[in-house]
């Protein structure tokens, strides 16, 4: 009977925490502060609440004696906030990245099945096919606002390491392409000139490879090109160097084909049409899609290795975390089972003990996941790395510590803390009072 | 040895304590295990197959092809073997999901790549099958595909001349690969160049190759040779870039990131925790028995054997944890790399990683052990039993 009855005991205990870890993850902000702000009425307007807080405050004030043990929580806590949160900054910031290069009113038109603009080719006649389609954005001289595209794939180093080669996109793009991509902004230098063999350089690009400063002359297609300018644009294409398509195109002996067309919609409502007029066109074998959507999906892939790969890690890690937790606090009710078995004697209930526990845990907890996401925040927001993407060359991009993952990072700490103050928090409240008290 | 039951009494006289930081250790190896198989399956491994081989592609960038016309001026220079070349086909098989490696190679390649273990008389269907192509054994189980299959894969860059994208071809040999081969060679798909070139929209294709593997006499002529085929077409506008195959690997791989790197970050993160969380509970569990190493003082063990006794405590606690960890990684990665579908290829824990881990264990042990081992080879007995 009474193995069955703490067997019982044991299935509630597990079915309470399953429906906690359930709730907790998908309660926003709001729930939790509501919770807060509940158990801090509880705290302060009930009789329960009240002894609750005293004995808490015996808890944290005597938290300097168990100065080393605690901090076991703190930093073990921190590490597995710190690693999730990289993790998944990486995967945010690529993502996003790449989703903010797109837009819904431009469309991108790639030749049937290439799934990248590497791939890719089309014709001249096939290009002006696709800039005369129904809904491409006129300019003042009624001519398409439309740029046909070359990516070609240069070997380049990497910063402070000149013996390495990394594959850096070379974009042929034509005049229009200011009127299509307006988050462009040359900062530095001018733009290039048609026909010319000049480049501009994206920030990004800049920043991670060699001899890319304005001035300097580069080595592509056994030919010199010369950097005359640099630009910003806060997304991919800040990984990429840019000129002329026709000059590009003859470095390259590409003739007069482009790999891709970029077209200005008139509205991101015309882009239905647009599709259904060059799919049904027999001159054409096309793949449309937007540049949000096209965008989007290279970073598909990465993204959710990169979250599968930062969760999975972020789950071992928790369940070391938890059980080191365990450890610490059960010592923790050890050192004090005289103290508590006191309190009980006296007339506290289960209750304030069981909650003052889970306080002092998750508290620590909080601590611990504050300390682990503030360091990744300071280290690695802005933090620029580069991969190799979709067109076989590297694009650059920002880590991402937003106030989301943040407040993610701190949600696992909690539910650290919860798993790992609850078992000792029980434990504290149900060893029989005369027991403790004789203990050692 | 003669005090293990002692050491093994101590370390189990709490046992959930002990529990718990041995669950603590085996998360930790756990990940390390994990972690380091997917450093493995990223970096091209110090294979010694392969260190004969040197890759010979374009200077200017990968996407470049080179002359066709090079391959017999390669292998007039003293010191190759012989040349083999090869070309991306970008397949995908029904869906863009599945991507192939694919490749549409010469015909001696597969002699060059001596780690492609292929059945004598599948090697001769290939050689007589114009559409023939020769998958590796998990690709092969990946897709369900058998010898005699027609399997149809659609390139991502070449149409053939019919316009259609999509090729058809005849699984003829589903080959093995050696032991030590380079992790992945068993995930590719080879097929005739002839087919390749003879069927593709592009005519000038039949002319033009992607990159060159040269077979040398002996892997010490490697720089020499490298120069030497580098030479042949210096200032022209072709101009070549050779190196091993290894350092080929090496570079592919660092561009997709610093994988060694973030997996270094995170142990590091992982293993400063585990020795707090680890030396905290060594620390508690030697001030508890103050007592009882006072009284094994007192009845004749010298404070060295002390010392040592909660020395070997520390590493033994590690070892435990850490071995049952290694050994979980050791069965969760063949199947995450399973359930992956392909996309992960993770190679099997490997005995560089045991030894590793082995000295990582005793490393970590003797730190986690030695503050506390010192507090008790200075106890004084006196002291101690004192309660002072």
């Amino acid at each position: 009977m009474k193995s069955a009855k703490k067997f019982g005991a044991g299935i509630l205990v597990l079915l309470v925490i399953a429906v906690f870890l359930a709730i907790w993850v998908v309660l926003p902000w709001p729930g939790i502060v509501v919770l807060a702000v509940v158990l801090a009425l509880w705290m302060a307007l009930t009789r329960r609440g009240r002894q609750t807080w005293e004995v808490t405050k015996v808890g944290l004030a005597t938290l300097t004696q168990r100065l080393g043990s605690s901090s076991v929580i703190v930093v073990g806590i921190a590490g597995v906030v710190g690693v999730l949160v990289a993790m998944l900054a990486m995967s945010e910031g690529f993502a996003e990245t790449l989703r903010s290069t797109g837009n819904d009113h431009t469309a991108i038109v790639l030749r049937g099945g290439s799934q990248a603009e590497l791939n890719s080719i089309l014709d001249r006649d096939s290009a002006n096919v696709v800039m005369q389609g129904p809904g491409v954005k006129k300019d003042a001289s009624g001519k398409p606002i439309a740029s046909g595209e070359l990516v070609v794939v240069a070997n380049l180093p990497r910063k402070g390491d000149p013996n390495s080669d990394s594959n850096v996109p070379i974009r042929g793009v034509s005049e229009d392409v200011w009127a299509l991509r307006d988050q462009v902004k040359i900062i530095e230098g001018r733009t290039f000139k048609p026909g010319l063999r000049e480049l501009i350089v994206g920030k990004g690009a800049k920043a991670q490879f060699e001899g890319l400063d304005v001035g300097k002359s580069i080595r592509l297609a056994g030919q010199t090109w010369t950097v005359v300018g640099a630009f910003e644009s806060h997304d991919a294409l800040e990984s990429e160097l840019w000129g002329d398509t026709q000059s590009v195109a003859s470095a390259y002996r590409r003739g007069s084909s482009v790999q891709s067309v970029t077209v200005l919609l008139d509205s991101p409502k015309a882009f239905d049409a647009f599709k259904a007029n060059l799919v049904a066109d027999p001159r054409l074998k096309v793949d449309v899609t937007t540049t949000r959507e096209y965008f989007s999906k290279q970073s598909e892939g990465l993204t959710k290795v990169l979250r599968a790969v930062g969760i999975t890690v972020g789950i071992i890690m928790a369940i070391g975390a938890v059980f080191g937790a365990l450890n610490t606090m059960f010592a923790a009710i050890q050192a004090r089972a005289r103290e508590i078995a006191t309190l009980r004697a006296i007339g506290f209930r289960g209750v304030p003990v069981v909650v003052s526990v889970m306080l002092e845990t998750m508290l620590l907890a909080l601590l611990g996941g504050a300390i682990g996401a503030g360091i990744v925040w300071i280290i690695f927001n802005g933090y620029t790395a580069s991969t190799l993407g979709a067109n076989f060359s590297q694009v650059v991009f920002r880590f991402h510590v937003s106030g989301e993952l943040l407040w993610t990072g701190i949600k696992w700490a909690l539910a650290i803390g919860f798993i790992g103050g609850l078992f000792p928090a029980l434990r504290a409240a149900r060893v029989p009072v005369t027991t403790a008290l004789r203990e050692l | 040895m003669k005090y293990l039951h002692l050491i093994w009494a101590a370390l189990f006289r709490r046992k959930a304590r002990t529990f718990f930081t041995l669950i603590s250790i085996l998360a930790a190896f756990l990940l390390f295990g994990m972690l380091d198989a997917t450093r493995a399956a990223f970096s091209s491994g110090d294979t010694v197959i392969g260190v004969d081989r040197l890759i010979t592609s374009s200077r200017y960038s990968i996407i470049q092809s080179l002359p066709a016309s090079l391959a017999t001026r390669i292998e007039a220079i003293p010191g190759v073997k012989s040349v083999g070349y090869a070309n991306w086909f970008g397949g995908i098989y029904q869906d863009p999901k599945n991507f192939v490696l694919s490749f549409a190679v010469s015909d001696n390649y597969i002699d060059i790549y001596q780690e492609i273990e292929l059945a004598p008389e599948q090697r001769k269907a290939y050689e007589n099958t114009r559409t023939g192509a020769i998958v590796g054994e998990p690709l092969a189980k990946r897709f369900g595909w058998k010898i005699g299959d027609k399997v149809p894969l659609q390139s991502t860059i070449f149409p053939q001349r019919n316009g259609d994208k999509t090729w058809p071809f005849d699984i003829v040999g589903i080959y093995k690969a050696a032991k030590g081969a380079a992790n992945g060679t068993d995930q590719q798909f080879f097929f005739h160049h002839k087919y390749f070139e003879d069927a593709n929209a592009f005519q000038s294709i039949g002319t033009t190759v992607g990159w060159y593997a040269v077979k040398l006499t002996s892997p010490d002529q490697a720089d020499r040779v490298a120069k030497a085929i580098d030479a042949l077409s210096a200032n022209s506008d072709h101009e070549t870039k050779t190196q091993t195959e290894q350092a080929f690997n090496a570079s592919f791989a660092k561009q997709l990131g610093d994988i060694g790197l973030i997996v270094s970050a995170i142990m590091g993160a992982v293993f400063f925790t585990l020795i707090l969380l680890t030396g905290n509970t060594m620390a508690q569990a030697v001030r508890e028995r103050t007592n009882e190493l006072a009284v094994l003082k007192t009845i004749g063990f010298s404070s060295q054997s002390v010392l040592c006794m909660v020395l070997a405590e520390g590493v033994l606690l590690l070892v435990l944890g850490g071995v049952l960890g290694l050994g979980l990684a050791g069965v969760l990665v063949p199947i995450v790399a399973k359930g992956s579908g392909g996309m992960l290829n993770l190679p099997p824990i490997g005995t560089q990683t045991w030894i590793l881990g082995i000295v990582l264990m005793l490393v970590i042990g003797a730190i986690v052990g030695v503050l506390p081992a010192i507090r008790a080879m200075r106890l004084n007995i006196v002291d101690a039993l004192a309660g002072r």
